[in-house]
């Protein structure tokens, strides 16, 4: 039973996972832009969480109506103002300028609120839980997570293949030149999709900041489970990411069943071994 | 013909330091066909890149309707009316045929054009609406592209070698639907290889040679032997 408990344990935080990449994964199907700050930037919403649920004394999810526009209007400004200038051909610029930015996050974070870890408190839903038979348990906070994550999945494959924004995101990744004289201005349509990454960020942020304590120096790591979500799910497609976050979330609890130490070392091994048998991910898909 | 629509004057462009074009002008009326010839690599494409905005480096002035448009950014002069069926039909591979021409569409000009009237037009894209753009045959890659450059409603229509790469049955199809496509005034520049097909659906003709006008004039006053020496520079 405590097998099948982490295992279900780590589906869950698969979500959560999912949820890390999905905004690496649409950025980069836009406009081919990775984003080395792209944890850093979660991490920065788990803090702008904590000083908004504590300084307006509200619940770290009631905090998200601050931190989610402030985070989407970030990602627009910093993506016209900053990140379009680098992009073109030379895939250095982009990933130079986000290194940079993750540089500057984390040192800024660290003068503001310390290296000391920190954690948002989100009551009793942290500790509820949902007792099953045969002695399964399932915390309420873990299934929520999970619940969302998919909602949010779902919203952002509807946005992508349903909506007018969506044909624009798609039109602007395959062709910019010929998007431009369809009247999109791609610079704008790169803007807005990087909000959307931002606006995912900032619910990610604040889960896992009420999952675990967080540091200034958290995020690198949190962009490694999304580049390996992203990356054992299969470029461009959205659910791949999800079982890639899960498949990640299942392996680490695995290992850490086996041996605490082996927690993050049996995700980096899954990785691996996905990336050997299919180098393109689980889903690949070549369009989007 | 009445009132110039489009107006190049001494235009130069170039690819960094590389210059193609030099010192074009070309005018356009409201209501005419005009089209431009020239061997390969003359600079016809650069020239629709040019007046489309797709150029980073252009020096003097492209107006239209007497307004410059030199310094506006590509999807802006597509919003002022200019909507181009670019060489090798560029349709968007992830989209299906009906989002092609939806995209099209959502500059959201009033006139003629819109889904219904295109499929009407085109009635083989009406059945593969949801197919990928890419599964579609060539002919209909191009009928899915002149339907998206129509979906905007412009006042001028770009067509870059349309008849490139397709059997010579389907060429003289999209050619016979040219007179419904441009219509109610609309103004069209064809870039076409095939020099007796642009002279007899233009009004006038323009020469390139090396990025340099050879020639121009009216379509039925121009000789043979005036256009292969201006073609050919011989
Ligand atoms: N992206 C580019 N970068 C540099 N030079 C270019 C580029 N595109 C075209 N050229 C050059 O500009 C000149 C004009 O090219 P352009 O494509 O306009 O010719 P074209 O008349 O359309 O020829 P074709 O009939 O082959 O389509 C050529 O010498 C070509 O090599
Ligand atoms: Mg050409």
């Amino acid at each position: 039973m405590d097998w099948i408990n982490s295992i279900i344990q780590g589906i869950l935080v698969g979500g959560l996972y999912a949820l890390f990449a999905a905004g690496l994964s649409l950025i980069f199907g836009v406009m081919r832009l990775v984003n080395i700050a792209h944890g850093d930037l979660i991490i920065l919403s788990a803090f702008l969480g904590l000083t908004v649920s504590s300084s307006l004394n509200l619940h770290p999810f009631a905090s998200l109506i601050v931190v989610l526009p402030i985070m989407g209007f970030f990602g627009y400004l910093l993506q016209r103002g900053i990140l379009n200038k680098t992009l073109g051909n030379d895939i250095l610029p982009p990933l130079l300028v986000t290194f940079g930015l993750s540089v500057i996050i984390q040192n800024g974070l660290m003068e503001l609120y310390t290296a000391d870890p920190q954690k948002m408190n989100a009551g009793n839903i942290e500790v509820a839980s949902l007792s099953l038979p045969g002695g399964l348990n399932i915390g309420w906070f873990p299934l929520l997570m999970f619940i969302i994550s998919i909602i949010i999945i779902g919203i952002l494959q509807f946005i992508f293949y349903k909506t007018a924004l969506g044909r624009a995101f798609r039109a602007t990744s395959d062709d910019q030149e010929i998007a431009q004289l369809m009247g999109l201005n791609k610079n704008h349509i790169y803007g807005l999709a990087m909000a959307i990454s931002m606006i995912v960020v900032a619910i990610a942020g604040i889960f896992l900041g009420i999952r675990t304590s967080f540091d200034p120096a958290a995020g690198p790591s949190r962009l490694i489970f999304g580049f390996e979500a992203v990356i054992i799910g299969g470029l461009g497609n959205l659910w791949g990411t999800l079982i890639g976050g899960i498949i990640l979330g299942v392996s680490q609890n695995i290992g850490a069943k086996i041996n605490p130490g082996w927690q993050l070392l049996a995700g980096h091994i899954a990785f691996l071994v996905v990336l050997a048998i299919r180098p393109k991910g689980l889903f690949h898909r070549v369009d989007g | 013909m009445h009132k110039k629509i489009l107006e190049t004057k001494n235009l130069n462009a170039f690819y960094g330091d590389f210059q193609a074009l030099f010192e074009v002008s070309i005018d356009l009326f409201e209501g005419e066909i005009i089209s431009i010839i020239g061997a390969n690599g003359a600079g016809k494409s650069t020239f629709m890149k040019a007046v489309t905005g797709l150029l980073a480096k252009v020096e003097n002035d492209i107006n239209l309707k007497g307004r410059s448009i030199k310094n506006l950014r590509a999807d802006e002069i597509a919003r002022k009316g200019i909507a181009m069926v670019p060489e090798g039909r560029k349709l968007f591979p992830s989209l299906s045929v009906e989002e092609n021409l939806l995209i099209g569409g959502q500059i959201n000009r009033i006139g003629p054009w819109n889904l219904t009237s295109i499929y009407k037009l085109f009635p083989d894209l009406y059945e593969k609406k949801n197919m990928p753009s890419n599964l579609l045959s060539g002919g209909q890659q191009q009928m899915a592209a002149i339907g998206r450059a129509l979906m905007s409603n412009p006042e001028i229509i770009l067509f870059d070698e349309i008849s490139l790469g397709l059997a010579p049955i389907i060429i003289k199809k999209i050619y016979q639907n040219l007179p419904d496509v441009i219509k109610d005034g609309m103004s069209a520049i064809v870039v076409e290889q095939d020099i007796s097909k642009a002279i007899e659906i233009s009004n006038r003709v323009y020469c390139l040679q090396e990025g340099k006008i050879a020639l121009s004039g009216h379509s039925n006053k121009l000789t043979r032997e005036e256009i292969s020496k201006a073609y050919f520079g011989m």
